[in-house]
């Protein structure tokens, strides 16, 4: 069918390619127009995000402002409202994402170098947990946080997040660890390296992509959860700022939406920016690894 | 002789012991903090544990689940909870995700930026902030009514009158992102001469898509399905935030039910039972995904 196109191409080819190609470009202003109509779409919320953030006087309507401020920025930059729930954020955040990334760096080596029977119902196990919802179990985690005497503590809540984002840690890196060559470490073992100093030294540079890919994600999952924080620490000097969002401004009537707006961009800009830092690398086949999360 | 094999093999199984033993702080942390809590999910889903009151907790058998299925505040929450995952899971996120992803390709590079970039942004903003957008958004006072407006078209409480409605829609604007990168890939992977090769045959656009692409797609199509719908069953921050299941509980999904129950009512046992019904749900559509993947591990 192709061969015939080809050589029919050498008399009419002409008149049917500039046909072709006049209906591609009306295609491509259709198809223009609607996306752009799907944007605005998804634009509104955010537009009324930065132009409340600006607007002392702000309500739930886009607006333009009548005078552009920072006052809405300099009035939540306080130690209760900005400075204590971030830092408690990044403290909880950055711990467990290392956590989740040596543990599974770690777990990740033998699954891809050795092989065993248990490999692989291990993997298919781990792939199955990634899908499940975690919201369901957070009552009997509730319960036996509260029977352990780790409820309300900043190290158990960093313990349990760091669990929670494991599975898929670990299937990333596997997969990610899998693309890295056998032959170097043949010969750092030669050489007489042990098993650590390879992996430390050896794969893991290799694989240097793959892991910020892992860490920023893992760090991205962590930073905007809201139900564990939520339902695992109780003391207002402890939540990190995806809960104290919800506590501070969540009595809605006499919120100042401006400032809600300003709190909302500083809470969300950090991983929006990670975000940029590996977008290329997140395709549809990372999506399809089976980025699921609660 | 033999006595100096076994000794070999012996050593031989500590190396590959040791070998394995990266894997153990992982499994740890699995075991404790995930197959423990399942583990007690199950127990407790048993017992009539509460949060106040006595101590002791009595076995009361599937008293939870008869409870459960007798209870029209759970059939409720299960109703709504198929109304929020067909609505945005199903229609919303996968169809529009689709649409996206197929008019990407024949959109000018620019405006496929854009879009990607806000579509994007929607999915990686935390859920609470993307609660709050869609919260304004939804208002009485909000822009949704504000555009009604000057469309002079009836304006209304949306949070009051259709809270699935707009807590769905809510969904969608954060979750379309997942399905278009998925799609998106998926349609990067049809080979362009099979496209052309119909183009050329006169076959209409609607014809090819519907002949041709989807066909092609229909594994992508499966998976995605899944891994929407399991993450849409487990949403709660974003219904929270918005609505508080409410008004009453007329978007009280299952999530938003089982914290209701658990905490609200104290009544832990029977909030946990109706956590075991979704786990399992989970687990069968997770069960689902991986024999669709054909995982290759």
């Amino acid at each position: 069918m192709r061969a015939g196109v080809d050589e029919g191409g050498a008399d009419e080819g002409g008149r049917t390619r500039a046909g072709r190609s006049r209906r591609r470009t009306r295609q491509r202003l259709a198809a223009d127009a609607a996306l752009l109509a799907l944007a605005a779409a998804f634009a509104v919320p955010l537009l009324w995000l930065l132009l409340a953030s600006v607007d002392t006087q702000a309500d739930l309507r886009v607006r333009v402002p009548g005078s552009a401020t920072l006052d809405n920025f300099s009035a939540i930059l306080t130690p209760d409202i900005t400075f204590t729930p971030m830092l408690n954020s990044l403290l909880l955040c950055g711990s467990s994402t290392l956590l989740t990334v040596a543990c599974a760096a770690l777990a990740a080596y033998p699954l891809s170098r050795y092989r065993s029977r248990l490999a692989r119902p291990y993997l298919l196990t781990i792939l199955f947990t990634t899908c499940l919802p975690i919201t369901a179990i957070m009552v009997p985690v509730y319960g036996l946080f509260v029977q352990v005497n780790l409820i309300d503590t900043m190290y158990g809540t960093a313990l349990f997040l760091a669990t929670s984002q494991l599975p898929f840690a670990i299937w990333l890196m596997k997969n990610f660890m899998d693309g890295v060559p056998i032959t170097l470490e043949e010969a750092a073992w030669t050489d007489g390296a042990s098993m650590p100093q390879t992996l430390v030294r050896v794969v893991l540079p290799l694989m240097g992509p793959g892991v910020t890919v892992v860490t920023i994600y893992t760090f991205i999952m962590l930073w905007g959860n809201f139900f564990v924080p939520f339902m695992l620490l109780l003391s207002p000097d402890r939540l990190p700022a995806s809960v104290s969002i919800f506590t501070f401004f969540g009595n809605y009537g006499s919120v100042v939406y401006g400032q809600l707006a300003a709190f909302s961009i500083l809470y969300s800009t950090p991983v929006l920016l990670m975000y940029v830092l590996i977008a290329r690398r997140l395709g549809g086949g990372f999506a399809l690894a089976g980025a699921v999360k609660g | 002789m033999s006595r100096l094999s076994a000794s070999a093999a012996t050593g031989r199984r500590r190396k590959r012991a040791v070998r394995w033993l990266p894997i153990a702080p992982a499994t740890l942390l699995l075991l404790l903090f995930l197959a423990g809590p399942i583990g007690y999910c199950v127990y407790i889903a048993f017992t009539d544990m509460r949060l106040t009151g006595s101590s002791a907790v009595d076995f009361v058998g599937f008293a939870n689940f008869r409870r459960a299925f007798a209870d029209p505040a759970f059939r409720n929450a299960v109703w709504l909870t198929l109304v929020f995952t067909v609505l945005s899971s199903l229609v919303g996120q996968n169809t529009l995700g689709l649409a996206l992803a197929a008019l990407m390709r024949r959109a000018s590079r620019p405006v496929r930026t854009v879009t990607g970039a806000l579509v994007i942004t929607a999915w990686v903003l935390p859920e609470i902030v993307a609660a709050f957008l869609l919260y304004a958004f939804f208002r009485r006072e909000g822009t949704l009514n504000a555009i009604l407006d000057r469309l002079h078209l009836p304006a209304q409480n949306w949070l009051f009158t259709l809270p699935v409605l707009a807590v769905s829609f809510a969904n969608v604007w954060r979750g379309t992102a997942f399905s278009m990168l998925i799609y998106s890939a998926a349609l990067a992977e049809i080979p362009k001469d099979i496209e052309e090769a119909a183009e050329v045959d006169g076959a209409s656009g609607a014809r090819r898509f519907w002949h041709i692409t989807l066909p092609m797609i229909r594994r992508s199509i499966g998976t995605n399905l899944m891994l929407n719908t399991l993450q849409t069953l487990s949403v709660f921050g974003l219904i929270w935030a918005m609505t508080r299941g409410g008004p009453g509980d007329r978007s009280q999904t299952l999530p938003v039910f089982m914290y209701d129950q658990a905490f609200l009512k104290s009544l832990i046992g029977y909030g946990t039972a109706v956590a075991l019904l979704l786990l399992l749900v989970g687990s069968l559509f997770s069960v689902v995904y991986l024999r669709l993947m054909k995982v290759d591990v």
